[in-house]
Parts: C-alpha cells; structure tokens; sequence
C-alpha cells in the first residue's frame, strides 16, 4: 500500500493547512489551526489503523468481511458507527433545536427499526450468508438471476445514500471552516478509498468504532455541560426551555396567526408539543415503515453481520448496537433543546437553514462563546467528529456497493462463481476503486442540488425492495426465483417513481409563482375568519392527486399590509442611495442593492426556465403522489409482488432448498467459519 | 461443500427437538415484533389524533407525548433485552443439541 495512502493523507493536510482553502465558515479564521490539528490528529490514528488492517487483509474473506474475526462489541460500535450518518448526528440535533418535540418524534423511527434486524434478519443471515446480500438471496434462489437483481438494488440504494452524504459533507464542510465544497468532496472521497483499497473491512470497522467512540464522547461531554446548571433535572430544564425568549419567538414565528392569543408560557410550552414540523400524520406513518422496514434490508447494515464469528455474536452486536444509538438519541434531545435556549433557533438558522450547526454552535457556546480559545477547541472537536462521519459512513456504503459489483456481478454472474481467490480480491479492490471515483464524481456533479430525501428514498427502496426478498427467503417456504425478480423490481421502481411524482421534486411552475412574489410583492389581504376543518372524499384523496384532500382548520387572521416586491424595494433604495453620507450605512445600502439584484436576477431566471420547461422530471406540472415518503404504498406492493411471482411460477430448487435453508439458518450448521489467524 | 452433501436436512426438519424449538422461537418473535411495530407506530397516531392527551402535564412542563416518546426507547431496549435473554437461555442450547446430533439424525 502505503506510498498512496502517504501520499493522500499528504495531499489532504496540505490542502487543510493552506490559508486560500480556509476563508469563511462558522470557525473564525485565527482558530482555524486548531480545527486542522484536530482533524490531522484524527486523520493520522485512522491511516495508522488503515496501515495495520492493511497487513491483515490478503482474502476475499479478510476483505469483505474483514475475516470475520469482529467481536459483538466491536460490532456493536462499528453499526452505531455506520448508522449515526451526519444526517441523524448533525440533522435531529437541528430539528429539535427549530422544531422542538416534533425533532425529537423523528428520532425514535431510527432506534426502533433495530428490533427488526434483531428479531428477524441478524442472526440468520449471519448463519446462511457469505458476503452479500445476494448471497442470501441465491441460497435457494437461482444464483445469476438474483444476484443480478440483488446487486442492482444494493447499488441504487447505496448511490442514494452515497450522494446524500456527499453533498451533505460538502455543504457541511464549507459551512463549518470554509474549505471549498470541491475540495471538501475530493478530501472525503481520497481518504475514504484509502481505508477501503487497503484496510478493506477490517479498516473501515475500526474507522467506524473510533467515530462512533469520538462521537459520543463529544455528545455525552455536552450534554454535561449543558444539563448541569438545571441540576440534572428533567423538568427543570424544560422549565427552562418553556421560558426562553428565543424559544417562544421561534414558537410565534412557527405558528403564524394562532400566535396572537397565546401567552409567552404558553408559546414556549407548545415547543414540547407535536405538530410544529411534522404536520401529515399518514407522510409519517410512511416515513417511519420506511424506517422501521428499511434499516433491516439496508445492504451496509447487512453487510455488518458477516463480520462475527457467530450467530450468537450477531445477536450481541445489535444489542450494543441500540444501546448506543438509542442513547445517543436521548442525549441529542438535550443537545438540540439545549442548542435551542443558549444558541436560539434564530442564530441557528443564520449559519443553516435546516439547523445542521445545532451542535457544533453549542459546542462553541459551552466552550465559552465565539472569541474563546476553548468555545472554538469545541467547535474543532465537533466539526473533526462530523468529518470522521461522513468518511466513516461513505466508507460503509462504498463497500457495500462494490462489494455487489465484484462478488455478486463479476464473479458470481459474469465467471459463475469460478474467479481463483486471487482474482476475487482484485475485483474486490477494483470495484471500490469504481464507486469511489463514482461517489466523489456524484459529489461533485450534485453540488446545490436538494438531496435530503434521497436518504429517506435509500431507506424506502431498501424496505420495498430488499426486506420483502430477504425476509419471505428466510420465512416463507413458498418463496421463489420468479417472486424475488419481480417482488425486488416493482418494490424499488414504485418506491423511486412515487419519488419522482413527490412534493420533494422540483415543480418549474411554482417555483415561478414563488418568483413573482418575490419580484412583484404581495397584496394586501382583508382580516379573514377562522374556517373549519373540510373532510376530503376519501382516504385515496390523501395519497393521490385525483380527487378532493381534507384541508385542516384555519385560525382567524388579521388584517396584512402589502408586501413590496424587490423590485419596488430595489427602486427606492436606489433613489435614497445618493442622499446617505454615512460610509457605515452607504456599504450596508450597497450590500442590500447587491442582493436585492441577485434576488431579482433569480427570481426572473426561475420564470424564464417555467416558460420553457413548465413539467418537473418526469413530465408532472404539480405534484400526483401527495406524500413525501412512498413506504407506505411502495412497501406492501414490493411484499406482495413476492408473493404473487411466487404462486404464479414453481421453482423446484426452491422448494427442495427449505428444509437446508430452515435448519441452517436456526442451528448455524456449516455457517462460515472465523479464517484462522 | 462435501460436507453440507451428508446431511439430512428433511430428516433434521422433521425431528421433534427441531420442531420444537421452531415452534417455540416463531411464536416467540411473531409476538414481539407485532408488539414492537404497534408500540411504535402509536406515537405517530397520538401526535396526530389525541394531541389533548399527548399535551396534559404530568411532571412540571413535562407532557405525556414526551413521556410516551420516552417509553419508545425504554420498551425498545426491553425487547432487546428479553429477547436476547431468552435465545442466550433457551434456543441457543436447544439448537445446540441438535447440533451436536445433527450427524445422527436421519443418517
């Protein structure tokens, strides 16, 4: 290995400490150095595990399944480690910090998904597979048919999740220490490849152990912090939370027109109340069948269990598991909460509109505040943290990926399982090589792009498409070749086309309507009386554009002034600009010229684009699926296709492989062994 | 894999300490995943439809909803925990006696 690996760690610190790549960011530029040698020093332990996994990975098996000599502990860690992506450490902290209970609701969805890989999927899988998903699937299942199908899901689901994390990194990057979103995505992808090229899983194990260590170091470090002033009192902190200013203004901002009638108290005690972020109790019913469905058939996830030695350890490491992940849930209800009274929701939003910053901005605050020397060694510690997810995490899915590129395709379809042992690490390292530079192109190529619900679309596709597959070959005797196609198929396709006709899709033609009230204002509106709740015509109406939806009551609202457009705004600014002598205020005029015009400038480029292309994608002028989360319909489809290929087509083998398949997969006889070291 | 060859998987499918403990384990899972999916997908619904509840105070400002989001964690380690009790105490010896006969039996 090791001249590349050097010579990228070399090229990473360079690129850390040269001063052009660091303006801007939440870090202030004289603590920067401290944000670098926190992340060398990170940098370095994961190259020296790198280094030494390196030397222990000769084998196929050393290499997948890093010779499945884990420990349950170690992989209890190492899950935590894979499953706590940036998005559930950085992203919840947020939600609770804007949204209050309803932030802290959508957590739950992420702990709870775990008691289906105990129950159902850990163990046998760990006793009947090798080192895919597909293997799995092809234990009774025609080989080359599944594995294909098996591989293209593995890969779709991951490249979602693969993109999601990129850009968020990227995004995350920039916004925490200014480095540059390219530079950010390229720094990721090199040391990512490094730990998979050479480490290969026992690497990217250990990559995960220490980030998941690191990470709730830091979180249970925090919430001392944070907590200790109230005495380690649940209802004297929400006391708290209830009677910050910050937190009720949020709450008035929140909830608009209701605002009005409200007391300060009982503003801030509606922070601890459901219903200020998730507002469609069927989106989040999908949502979390997404979750609790999806977790169990995600191919990184699964991956993980072919690492012990046992079926036994298997079952420890989902334990370890959701104890840390659970906990770490529960902590981050005090991360946001307390993000929420010492940062406020209102500086939150300033540096990320989603609320991404939660943690690390109360890191800063604890250490002692923005101009203390401790506040930004915090902040260092919390952004090296995030950093080490996000490589931790894509390393996971990287390997997932190839590893249903080289063992399920290349020598499972393409050679028929004939590649020498030789051969099948090349492919191996090859393939990561592949969905590397994949993943960094993807990085870069999504750059601006919303990709948030492309990790809600992995989950989804991987619970309508993946655990139908798995779950009726492990259980249902009837299970066949032509049932896993077909089930694995419709799930994964109805899954992404529900997506592609989702509120979550770009729609040109209100994105122009937006556009016009920016350039043109709004008009005054008369005070209006509270209306009642409408009943729709039914429960289809709620997921399909097709007939009449309920709509939810509206309070009674008092009278608005016209809001001028920017254009109007633009003009007046213009014609005072000559009259201001104070420099202050001339520069302030200048810069609100100088972004009222690019304001203008994309309002009108918004309406130019819905003159020319008025559909979204796939050709829908507005939204026909209502919900954001397709599990709900996608997820009964995907179990049910099975089941019908399966009564509609007998497959011999299938059948005759039952009796093997249910004793093997409850006893663990001939499971794969542990290699000897 | 010659050795997968000499097994008698019918014959181990069939025998009684098999059935058993298939028995045993599918009932035992069965009841705690419908638990555990029902468990969890109550929260969503009383968010949505019995907000009145999920808003009365118990426990200074705390409310039942946070409460019973509380519970999502603390009956999600329950399961975790009686269930890893029971396959440590009873399936794992029951599988291994078949095991340990596995040769045998049919054979």
């Amino acid at each position: 290995m090791n001249a590349a690996t050097l010579a990228g760690s070399a090229f990473l610190l360079e690129v850390l400490s040269s001063p052009a790549m660091a303006a801007g960011g939440a870090v202030e530029d004289k603590f920067k150095w401290m944000t670098f040698a926190v992340f060398g020093v990170i940098i370095a332990i994961t190259m020296y595990i790198t280094f030494w996994a390196a030397k222990h990975t000769h084998t196929t098996s050393e290499f997948y399944a890093a010779g499945r000599s884990v420990t349950g502990v170690q992989n209890g860690w190492a899950i935590a480690g894979d499953y706590l992506s940036a998005a559930s450490f950085l992203g919840i902290a947020g939600l609770i910090s804007l949204y209050g209970y309803d932030g802290f609701m959508y957590s739950v969805g992420w702990l709870v998904a775990y008691i289906t890989v105990l129950l159902v999927i850990a163990e046998p899988c760990r006793n009947i597979g090798k080192y895919t998903l597909g293997d799995i699937l092809a234990f009774r299942n025609d080989p080359k048919k599944t594995k294909t199908v098996a591989a293209l899901s593995t890969i779709t689901v991951s490249t979602f999740y693969l993109t999601a994390q990129m850009v968020g990194g990227g995004v995350l990057i920039k916004t925490l220490i200014g480095i540059d979103y390219e530079v950010s995505v390229i720094g990721v992808g090199i040391l990512m490849l490094a730990y998979v090229v050479f480490g290969g899983m026992k690497a990217t194990t250990w990559v995960q152990i220490v980030k998941a260590m690191l990470l709730v170091a830091a979180s249970i470090l925090l919430v001392m912090f944070t907590w200790a002033p109230y005495g380690f009192s649940l209802p004297g902190f929400l006391q708290a939370v209830v009677g910050d200013a910050k937190v009720q203004a949020q709450v008035a901002k929140l909830v608009g027109d209701a605002a009005t009638n409200m007391s300060p108290q009982e503003l801030g005690q509606r922070f601890l109340e459901p219903g200020l972020f998730l507002k469609s109790p069927i989106d989040q019913i999908s949502l979390g069948m997404a979750l609790v469905f999806g977790t169990a058939g995600m191919p990184h996830i699964l991956m993980r269990f072919f690492t012990v030695p046992t079926a036994k350890d298997a079952r420890k490491s989902v334990i370890w598991a959701m104890a840390i992940i659970g906990g770490f849930y529960v902590l981050t209800l005090f991360l946001g909460m307390g993000a929420a009274i010492n940062v406020g929701p209102a500086n939150i939003t300033a540096v990320d509109k989603g609320g991404n910053m939660a943690g690390p901005l109360l890191a800063q605050y604890v250490g002692g505040g923005a101009d203390s020397v401790l506040g930004n060694l915090f902040l260092a510690f919390v952004a090296a943290v995030a950093f080490a997810t996000i490589v931790a995490v894509v390393a996971g899915l990287v390997l997932a990926a190839a590893s249903a590129m080289a063992h399920d395709i290349y020598v499972g379809v393409i050679r028929g399982d004939h590649a020498t042992p030789k051969e099948q690490v090349v492919a191996a390292r090859v393939a990561s090589l592949i969905v590397g530079a994949l993943a960094i192109y993807v990085g870069i190529a999504a750059k601006g792009q919303n990709v948030a619900h492309l990790v809600a679309l992995a989950f989804a596709v991987a619970a309508s498409s993946n655990l139908p597959a798995v779950f009726l070959t492990l259980y249902w005797k009837r299970t066949n070749t032509y049932g896993i196609v077909l089930g694995m198929l419709v799930g994964a396709i109805s899954a992404i086309g529900l997506v592609l006709a989702s509120p979550n899709m770009t729609y040109p033609q209100a994105v122009a309507k937006e556009a016009k009230k920016v350039l043109e204002g709004e008009p005054a509106q008369p005070a209006k009386e509270a209306v009642p709740a409408k009943p729709g015509d039914g429960f289809i109406c709620e997921l399909f554009a097709v007939c009449k939806k309920a709509e939810p009551a509206k309070p009674a609202s008092a009278e608005k002034p016209a809001k001028p457009g920017a254009l109007e705004k633009l003009a007046k600014l213009q014609e005072k600009l000559p009259t201001i002598t104070d420099a202050a205020e001339k520069t302030k005029a200048d810069e609100d010229i100088a972004k009222l015009q690019k304001d203008i400038k994309k309002a009108q480029d918004d309406i130019a684009k819905a003159e020319t292309d008025k559909t979204n994608l796939i050709g829908l002028e507005k939204p026909f699926f209502l919900l954001k989360n397709p599990g709900l319909i996608s997820i009964p489809l995907g179990f049910l296709m099975v089941i019908v290929g399966s009564l509609l087509f007998r497959d011999k083998r299938a059948e005759e492989m039952w009796d093997e398949l249910y004793v093997r997969q409850n006893t663990g006889i001939h499971a794969e062994a542990a290699s000897a070291h | 894999m010659s050795d997968s060859k000499k097994m008698n998987w019918a014959a181990i499918d069939a025998d009684p300490r098999f059935q058993a403990l298939h028995r045993k384990k599918a009932g035992f899972l069965w009841g705690l995943m419908i638990f555990s999916v029902i468990y969890y997908f109550l929260l969503p619904i009383g968010a949505a439809y019995f907000q009145d509840l999920f808003k009365m105070k118990v426990w200074g400002p705390v409310n039942v909803g946070i409460l019973f989001a509380l519970s999502e964690f603390v009956v999600a380690w329950l399961i975790a925990y009686v269930y890893s009790r029971k396959a440590n105490a009873e399936f794992d010896t029951m599988a291994q006696a078949i095991v340990n006969d596995a040769h045998k039996i049919g054979g």
